[in-house]
């Protein structure tokens, strides 16, 4: 027998030969246990992002075993690493180019926050053009952050209702960062 | 087309094919590429799988570091060094330290010497490792990648036990370290002596006679010594070519007139000669250490920085306990200290090249102007004009032989 | 061959150029002088090809601002006599309207972007560069903003109040 351990079973009601659950708490633990990264990384986090995809820390343990290169299969982006004013509109077109549902997890001081470079070419955290669901702290954050950060993801994404995306709400979320969504 | 982007000659003419389509393809590699290890861009006219010629667009992480530099005291300038060659900070800021220190004249104690030597030399591996991993990733071999990021993770872990931190270290201060290594540190440096040859020997083994490497690296991208200096590269690419220029034997500092040890050249410049060499480089980093150790038990112990304590940034606890480190403190915070107004350049070996500080002083607490010679900048601009004639896989392992870092091309 | 001295360099370039060559300091040992923007290649080109100097190695090129002085953008070129081991530091001193100075691409590849980032920091037009445009900033942004006068902190943001940072 291999040493695997399953994930537990979300709150259901449980009977001989049926167990029944919410559908958002099954899609929710299935999403989340296997969020595809694309990692979006342009300096010093992306050399810890290595790290965490590498052998020690091994990020593929939680699921996120394939990063996605490939914007349009990927579930979760990461980015890593100072946003030039450059560079703002490529993660802009990224995050547009990605499907439903999309989480965002910001890596390191610099793309939470634009970190120790307040300047005129740096932008101030990615927050100013994209909506993002997790802050890592640290520069660089050390792999424990990293994979601390995607643990929490995984919490919103448990969490997270089926209806959301279709919500009035998050459009209305998505319009303030000037993204249209025409899927739906 | 302009001066750039001609041809070189030693690269294979595009071929005269019957290809009935005439039109080239534009192609836009970058900036977020995953063969590209980095933000950078090229858009390349491609006939086939063959690139006719290709323009870079640099600057997606500008970060403006020069203009940072004329706002900090010089203290604070170190963990921006950090953030120029993130593979190798700590050589960036052992640089920044003794052009500080060349400009205040300050004379640095012979045991902190091989200190900073012991910090360079492992960083310098720590880069290297990086570099061929990656580029053995490119080839299609990624099992011995893994195998030396084991070593990269300890190296990290001697420098947390040295500063605490993993990448961006800010090592030092000017004047010295901030704190004597443990006994830890140097047992775990002395470990990593032990541990890593096989390993390094292994990985090269995977590599050095493998003939799919081989047939991969051989003759890609050969540059000419020629060239090479036109192009002003510098560092390992540079020695590949057969240039012996090293500023570690050639303009010695921190004492690297004492040591011995070999500086390797290739022999015509392609990919596999830039793989030879790194690695031969980190045998030869090996020595260093070594040495360094050997030479630091001959020192008398506890010295960890220069008697200088207008310069130097007292440890912290002693701010808190004693008055003469509380008022030093406040002094150098408060930039009030006597720079001379004077002009330096700083040349160390960073592991890319030729990394210079070109430091104006005017005696303020904040450089009047500080430049970076970066070297990946300078070795980067290369690559589009040498890319013609190029096939795109060729492009994209030449592109991660120049080990460019990104925060060091756009600063 | 002769072991090559500051005192040989300046010694060659004086009985060349004469009064084209000024300011000669020595800080820290760098052999430093300053000449005219019209003499600039012909320097570069007689330390480069000179065979007793063979200054091949162009380390550096770069730009300083001194918006007090009557000609404020200093140009800074570094040499190096990989042969000799002797480096040089040429500086060319120009005006404040209209900044040019001839392009050193004919004489390293190198000098290529190095120009391109001086242009890009200080606004230094190289006449007969190849390629003179932005590298690193933004084509939009408008100003060269490593001059004296513009600010370290975008002045248009929003999110931080200069208030909160002490400045």
């Amino acid at each position: 027998m291999s040493n695997i351990t399953l994930s537990d079973a979300p709150p259901g009601v449980e009977g001989a030969g049926f167990f029944a659950t919410t559908l958002d708490k099954a899609i929710g633990l299935a999403r989340a246990n296997s969020l595809w990264p694309l990692p979006f990384a342009t300096s010093c986090c992306g050399i810890e992002f290595m790290a965490t995809m590498g052998s020690t820390y091994d990020l593929a343990r939680f699921g996120a075993e394939r990063p996605s290169f490939s914007p349009r299969q990927a579930d979760m982006l990461l980015v890593m690493g100072t946003i030039a004013k450059k560079m703002a509109p490529v993660l802009k077109q990224v995050y547009v180019q990605m499907a439903e549902p999309r989480w965002v997890i910001a890596v390191g001081a610099c793309a939470s926050s634009g970190g120790i470079f307040d300047t005129y070419s740096v932008l101030q955290g990615i927050d100013e053009i994209i909506p993002v669901d997790v802050y890592v702290p640290g520069c660089p954050p050390r792999p424990e952050a990293i994979l601390d950060g995607v643990l929490r993801l995984q919490d919103i994404v448990k969490n997270e209702s089926l209806n959301r995306r279709n919500t009035p709400e998050y459009k209305a979320l998505l319009e303030k960062y000037g993204i249209v969504t025409d899927n739906g | 087309m302009s001066k750039s982007i001609t041809r070189i000659s030693h690269n294979a003419p595009v071929l005269e094919d019957n290809d009935p389509q005439e039109d080239l393809v534009t192609l836009n590699i970058g900036p977020t590429h995953p063969a590209t290890h980095g933000v950078f861009q090229n858009v390349v006219q491609i006939d086939g799988e063959r690139i006719v010629s290709g323009v870079s667009t640099i600057g997606y992480i500008h970060r403006a570091f020069e203009k940072i530099a004329e706002h900090r005291p010089f203290y604070q300038i170190t963990p921006l060094t950090d953030r120029l060659n993130y593979c190798s900070s700590p050589i960036n800021n052992m640089g920044w330290h003794m052009t500080v220190e060349k400009l205040l004249d300050i004379e640095i104690p012979k045991r902190v010497q091989y200190m900073r030597v012991i910090v360079m030399e492992l960083a310098r591996i720590a880069d290297h490792i990086i570099c061929n991993g990656i580029l053995g990733v490119d080839t299609g071999a990624f099992s011995g990648f893994l195998y030396v990021m084991q070593e990269r993770e300890f190296i990290y872990e001697i420098y947390e036990e040295i500063c605490g931190a993993r990448l961006t270290t800010n090592i030092g201060r000017i004047g010295g370290f901030e704190r004597d290594f443990n006994d830890v540190a140097f047992a775990k440096i002395r470990e990593f002596l032990v541990r890593f040859p096989p390993v390094l020997k292994e990985f090269q083994e995977l590599f050095d006679r493998n003939r799919i490497f081989i047939e991969r690296t051989s003759n890609v991208a050969a540059v000419t010594p020629e060239e090479a200096l036109d192009y002003s590269w510098s560092g390992p690419i540079l020695r590949a070519t057969g240039i012996d220029y090293d500023v570690r034997a050639h303009s010695p500092y921190c004492s690297y007139e004492e040591f011995d040890f070999e500086v390797p050249v290739g022999t015509n410049g392609d990919v596999y000669d830039r793989f030879m060499v790194r690695n031969e480089e980190m045998w030869q980093s090996m020595r260093i250490i070594e040495q360094a150790l050997d030479k630091i038990d001959k020192e008398p112990k506890g010295i960890f920085h220069a008697d200088v304590p207008d310069f130097y940034l007292p440890p912290k606890e002693q701010v808190y306990t004693s008055m003469e480190a509380l008022i030093y403190h406040f002094k150098i915070v408060m930039g009030e200290w006597d720079a001379p107004k004077n002009e330096v350049y700083h040349a160390v070996e960073g592991a890319n090249g030729e990394l210079g500080f070109y430091l104006i002083s005017d005696g303020g607490r904040t450089p009047y102007r500080l430049h970076f010679r970066r070297p990946s900048f300078i070795n980067y601009q290369m690559f589009a004009p040498m890319s013609s004639g190029m096939l795109i896989s060729d492009a994209i392992i030449n592109m991660s032989s120049l080990n460019v870092i990104a925060g060091e091309l756009d600063a | 061959m002769d072991k090559l001295t500051n005192e040989t360099v300046i010694e060659k370039l004086k009985s060349q150029f004469g009064d084209g060559i000024t300011h000669i300091s020595e800080p820290k040992g760098l052999l430093t002088v300053e000449t005219h923007k019209d003499h600039i290649i012909e320097v570069l080109r007689s330390i480069k090809e000179d065979d007793s100097m063979q200054f091949i190695y162009l380390t550096d090129i770069t730009a300083v601002h001194h918006p007090e002085r009557e000609k404020p953008y200093a140009v800074v070129y570094h040499v190096h006599s990989l042969v000799h081991n002797v480096r040089i530091r040429i500086k060319v001193f120009l005006e404040k309207e209209n900044p040019t100075i001839a392009s050193a691409t004919v004489l390293w590849n190198g000098a290529n972007w190095m120009e391109r980032e001086t242009y890009d920091f200080f606004g230094i037009i190289f006449e007969g560069h190849p390629d003179l445009r932005r590298i690193l900033n933004m084509d939009e942004l408008g100003v060269f903003p490593m001059r004296k006068e513009y600010p370290l902190e975008d002045p248009n943001r929003v999110d931080k109040k200069d208030f909160y940072f002490g400045r």
